[in-house]
């Protein structure tokens, strides 16, 4: 039982703790707050496993960066968790869920347990000390190895971020001209903000 | 110059886009010129290629522009190419010289129609097919002409198309027209099938050694061929369409159904003389279907009181000689009746609108008669026209049609039985012909009081028209005088280069048979001139000075006189013996076989897959848990399998 | 010292939950980031995966998954977005038009 073993237990049974309740939540604002301790324990689960960058890059883009905007976009839509979502479904359609995915975790499961995979390999903060997972190994690889689906990633980022205008933002600009209309000053504002 | 050989056809094509693509929004006087400036410049650019081709050597006389290669499939490959020979010349002149005085006619005549646009739009696109058909250097492009001559055929006949009669006549035109295309397709494909091409030039070089002279192959593309101009040209049998496509514009009637496309079947045949000459079956089925047919609608056309069927039986007759000219290896005379008749039919419809328009819409002789003094200048035309048709010595039609009589008589392929049937086709033509200008010109005049009022000369660009086809159908004649005059047979000397191989078999098997006997050929024009003037005589006598003999003659031999009068009762035989059966066939297979076991067997499937469907479509609920939880199910399920199973 | 299998255990509850979440979540933005939940689980398991094999490219690959998360966020947002002003509902169950 050393301090790995500690650790590990620990930030295991957060990152399921934090999923599990992270479902229950009638209102989405702790949903998301029950998500991002998930992901914290998770990003340390990572780091034992010597991913020291990828570690940090979920705590700063996902816990950070997307988990914010889901909570922007709650907040934008004012939602307090307390729509009406209708009645439930029956009880027996929950259970078959539960079923379902029960018997989908436990063949999973078996596949790990049935040794496939090795469970050697040396885990643990003390042997990453290596350079394995290092932000100098992985970046080397990004820009050489993998320059190129690398670019294409930023390609499919910007394509989503012109997907997203165009589909959230055309309603509101309707709506924006709309109330403009009579407005030649902001018009005006915006001429030059363009300019 | 030759390379602006495109330029003939594309004129008129430019005019039709123009006038067709901007319909309605063009005023009239824009819309005509347009329409008379394409043809009449494409006139010009073929009256230079003419001359042009005149100053080149005789060999040299064959130019073929290819545009652009159109079909490329294996083997088939087909040009949009033109083929400038003296053939195609005198076409070409022909086709755009009359068919510019018709579009200068027809701006007096439709004058009044609403649908002034429309009429000069497909009169523009027939120039233009037309052209495509005397022009194209292979068989393929040629039947794309053949077709659009008959789609313009038929958008002109019904061109009037709120008269049930004329919307009816023009698809009586197009079905009867399809019969013959049918054969000339299967005959183009014979053709290809043992030749490998369809130019024109490769397969007449090629045919001698493919095809066995007088073998079955070649006599059954050349008879099949011949159902294609049989169709186009109006001949026994399917010349019943004819007749009735008097329904549209006289102007109309003048280019398409006497002057230019119904010739088109003369021309393919001319074009094709090298095969023709080797299936001597197939000259002779055309011979005795081109004599036929002149007897036949001759005898019928004495009978007609409607101005234009009389010309419209007059034109099967005259095209039924220039096939007899045919039949007879003489392919030379027929393109020069087909010229000349050209001439004089396109007047003599011309006129006849003329008149038509000076009575006011009436068609019928018998309401007509004194017209002379009324309209000179049409009186004088189709006097002009008719004694060119009747073959009054000095007038073209004198020149071609004694030619052909001639060769019927002497050409190797020739018999006496067929000279003796042009002989009677000649004088029964003057007959008629002089009793349509005795009804019509002559004696008491015969019709209602209101139209006598309004009766009036047409305008200036109806009868100078008028007088330019009268000058043409006098002088016409003197390009191809015969030999036995003394003087140089122009015509055939220009046509020699195409008909090589005809004229130099006829000449020879001419001379082997005494064929250069000018007193017999001085005394059978003789003989054939005194019948067309005793013709005229008795139509004077019957339908001027006595007209009570007429109807004398008429009680008579009244069951004749019926016969004639409903044309032998072709229109009813074919409605009995192809039309009713045709329609209760196809009443057969729809009532019994498409709606009861066609319809009922793909209802009866779609209903099964209907229910099918109906009893599926209660899983998809449309919502995306269930969806997911299908999902996951299947993903467990063959991952269960591929553990364990 | 942590075996390799206990953190794909840990993967796989995680990407069982996940499951269990977008069947069972009536509110589109929890099944929302029970899609995220379940992306994620699989990075663990790739990482731990790298880890076993001791190469560094599976790194890459769950960076590359991340940035696809994040574009998948942007988009599904907008939609999101556009769906509640269209229909004024989180309700998962009222979009069922795609159906006949």
């Amino acid at each position: 039982m050393n301090l790995d073993t500690i650790i590990f237990a620990i930030s295991a049974v957060v990152a399921v703790f934090g999923a599990v309740m992270m479902i229950g939540q009638r209102n989405p604002v702790a949903s998301v707050l029950y998500m991002i301790v998930s992901l914290v324990a998770q990003a340390v689960l990572y780091i034992q496993l010597g991913a020291l960058f990828l570690g940090a890059v979920l705590i700063i883009v996902y816990a950070g960066a997307i988990m914010v905007l889901f909570l922007f976009v709650i907040m934008l839509l004012n939602l307090r968790g307390r729509e009406d979502l209708g009645a439930g479904s029956p009880l027996v359609s929950k259970v078959t869920k539960f079923v379902v995915a029960g018997l989908f975790v436990l063949e999973l499961g078996f596949v790990v347990w049935s040794g496939v995979f090795p469970d050697s390999g040396s885990t643990g903060i003390q042997s990453s000390a290596s350079e394995f997972g290092s932000v100098k190994v992985v970046a080397e690889l990004i820009f050489m190895k993998y320059l190129y689906p690398f670019e294409l990633a930023s390609i499919l980022l910007l394509a989503a971020i012109v997907g997203a205008v165009v589909m959230a933002g055309r309603a509101a600009v309707t709506e924006t001209d709309e109330s403009d209309d009579d407005d030649p000053v902001k018009e005006q504002t915006v001429d030059e903000v363009h300019d | 110059m030759f390379e602006y050989l495109y330029l003939v056809p594309i004129l008129p094509l430019a005019g039709f886009l123009i006038n067709g693509l901007l319909l309605g929004r063009l005023p009239r006087p824009v819309v005509s010129f347009v329409a008379c400036t394409t043809v009449g410049l494409s006139f010009i650019v073929s009256l230079l290629l003419f001359f042009e081709l005149k100053e080149l050597p005789v060999e040299a006389r064959v130019i073929e522009q290819v545009l652009f290669p159109w079909i490329s499939a294996g083997s088939l490959h087909a040009n949009i190419g033109f083929l400038l020979d003296p053939l195609s010349a005198v076409m070409i002149l022909v086709v755009t010289g009359v068919g510019f005085l018709i579009h200068i006619y027809s701006i007096g005549y439709m004058h009044h129609d609403p649908c002034f646009g429309r009429y000069f739009t497909y009169m523009n696109l027939f120039m233009f097919s037309m052209l495509v058909l005397v022009l194209a250097d292979n068989y393929l492009f040629m039947f794309v002409g053949w077709e659009g001559v008959g789609l313009c055929s038929y958008l002109l006949i019904g061109f009037w198309y709120e008269k049930q009669s004329a919307s009816d006549a023009g698809k009586k035109a197009f079905i009867v027209n399809r019969i013959g295309d049918f054969g000339f397709l299967i005959g183009m494909f014979i053709i290809f099938w043992q030749v490998g091409s369809l130019d024109f030039r490769t397969v007449m070089q090629t045919a001698p050694e493919v095809f066995v002279a007088g073998g079955a192959l070649i006599t059954a593309a050349c008879l099949l061929m011949f159902v294609g101009a049989i169709g186009k040209s109006a001949q026994i049998p399917l010349f019943v369409w004819l007749p009735d496509a008097m329904e549209g514009p006289t102007p109309v009637s003048a280019l398409i159904h006497a002057a230019t496309m119904v010739t088109a079947g003369v021309y393919m045949i001319a074009r094709s003389n090298v095969l023709y000459l080797m299936a001597p079956d197939a000259l002779m089925v055309v011979a005795i279907i081109g004599g036929a047919t002149a007897l036949f609608a001759a005898t019928i056309g004495l009978a007609q009181n409607d101005i234009k069927r009389v010309l419209a039986y007059s034109t099967v007759s005259q095209l039924g000689y220039m096939f007899l000219a045919c039949g007879v290896a003489s392919f030379t005379a027929g393109i020069f009746h087909l010229m000349t008749h050209a001439f004089f039919k396109a007047l003599l419809f011309l006129a006849a609108g003329s008149v038509i328009h000076a009575m006011s819409n009436e068609q019928d002789m018998r309401k007509m008669g004194g017209l002379k003094k009324y309209v000179p200048i049409t009186y004088a035309t189709m006097l002009i026209a008719t004694l060119t048709i009747s073959g009054i010595p000095g007038f073209s039609g004198f020149f071609s049609k004694d030619e052909i009589l001639w060769k019927a008589f002497s050409s190797p392929y020739g018999h006496p039985i067929l000279w003796v049937i042009g002989f009677v086709t000649a004088g029964l033509t003057a007959f008629y012909m002089f009793r349509l200008i005795y009804l019509t010109f002559h004696g008491r005049e015969r019709m209602d009081d209101h139209t006598r009022k309004h009766l009036h000369e047409s305008p200036k660009s109806m009868t100078v028209p008028l007088m330019a086809l009268a000058a043409l159908s006098v002088v016409g004649g003197f390009v191809g005088m015969p030999h036995l005059f003394g003087v140089t047979n122009y015509f055939e000397h220009w046509l020699e280069p195409v008909m090589a191989g005809a004229s130099q078999d006829a000449a020879s098997h001419a001379l082997a048979a005494g064929g250069g006997d000018t007193g017999l050929e001085l005394g059978l024009m003789f003989a054939s001139v005194l019948l067309v003037l005793v013709a005229i005589f008795m139509a004077r006598k019957f339908y001027h000075q006595k007209p009570e003999l007429a109807t004398q003659m008429c009680e008579r031999l009244s069951g004749v006189h019926r016969i004639l009068l409903n044309k032998y009762y072709v229109d009813e035989i074919y409605g009995a013996v192809v039309v009713r059966p045709l329609v209760n066939g196809s009443k057969f297979l729809w009532r019994i076989v498409d709606v009861l076991f066609i319809d009922g067997f793909l209802n009866g499937l779609a209903t099964v897959y209907s229910d099918i469907s109906q009893l599926l479509r209660t899983g998809q609920t449309g919502r995306v848990r269930t969806y997911a939880t299908v999902f996951v199910t299947g993903v467990a399920v063959i991952l269960a399998l591929m553990l364990f199973g | 010292m942590v075996t390799i299998p206990a953190f794909l255990i840990v993967a796989v509850v995680l990407f069982g939950i996940g499951t269990v979440g977008v069947m069972i979540s009536r509110n589109i933005i929890i099944l929302f980031m029970c899609v995220e939940l379940m992306l994620n689980a699989a990075n663990l398991a790739i990482i731990a995966f790298s880890r076993a094999l001791n190469v560094v490219d599976g790194h890459v690959i769950v960076f590359l998954v991340l940035t696809v998360a994040a574009a998948e966020a942007a988009v599904g947002l907008a939609m999101l977005i556009t769906i509640y002003r269209n229909r004024e509902t989180m309700n998962i169950d009222r979009f069922s038009i795609l159906k006949w």
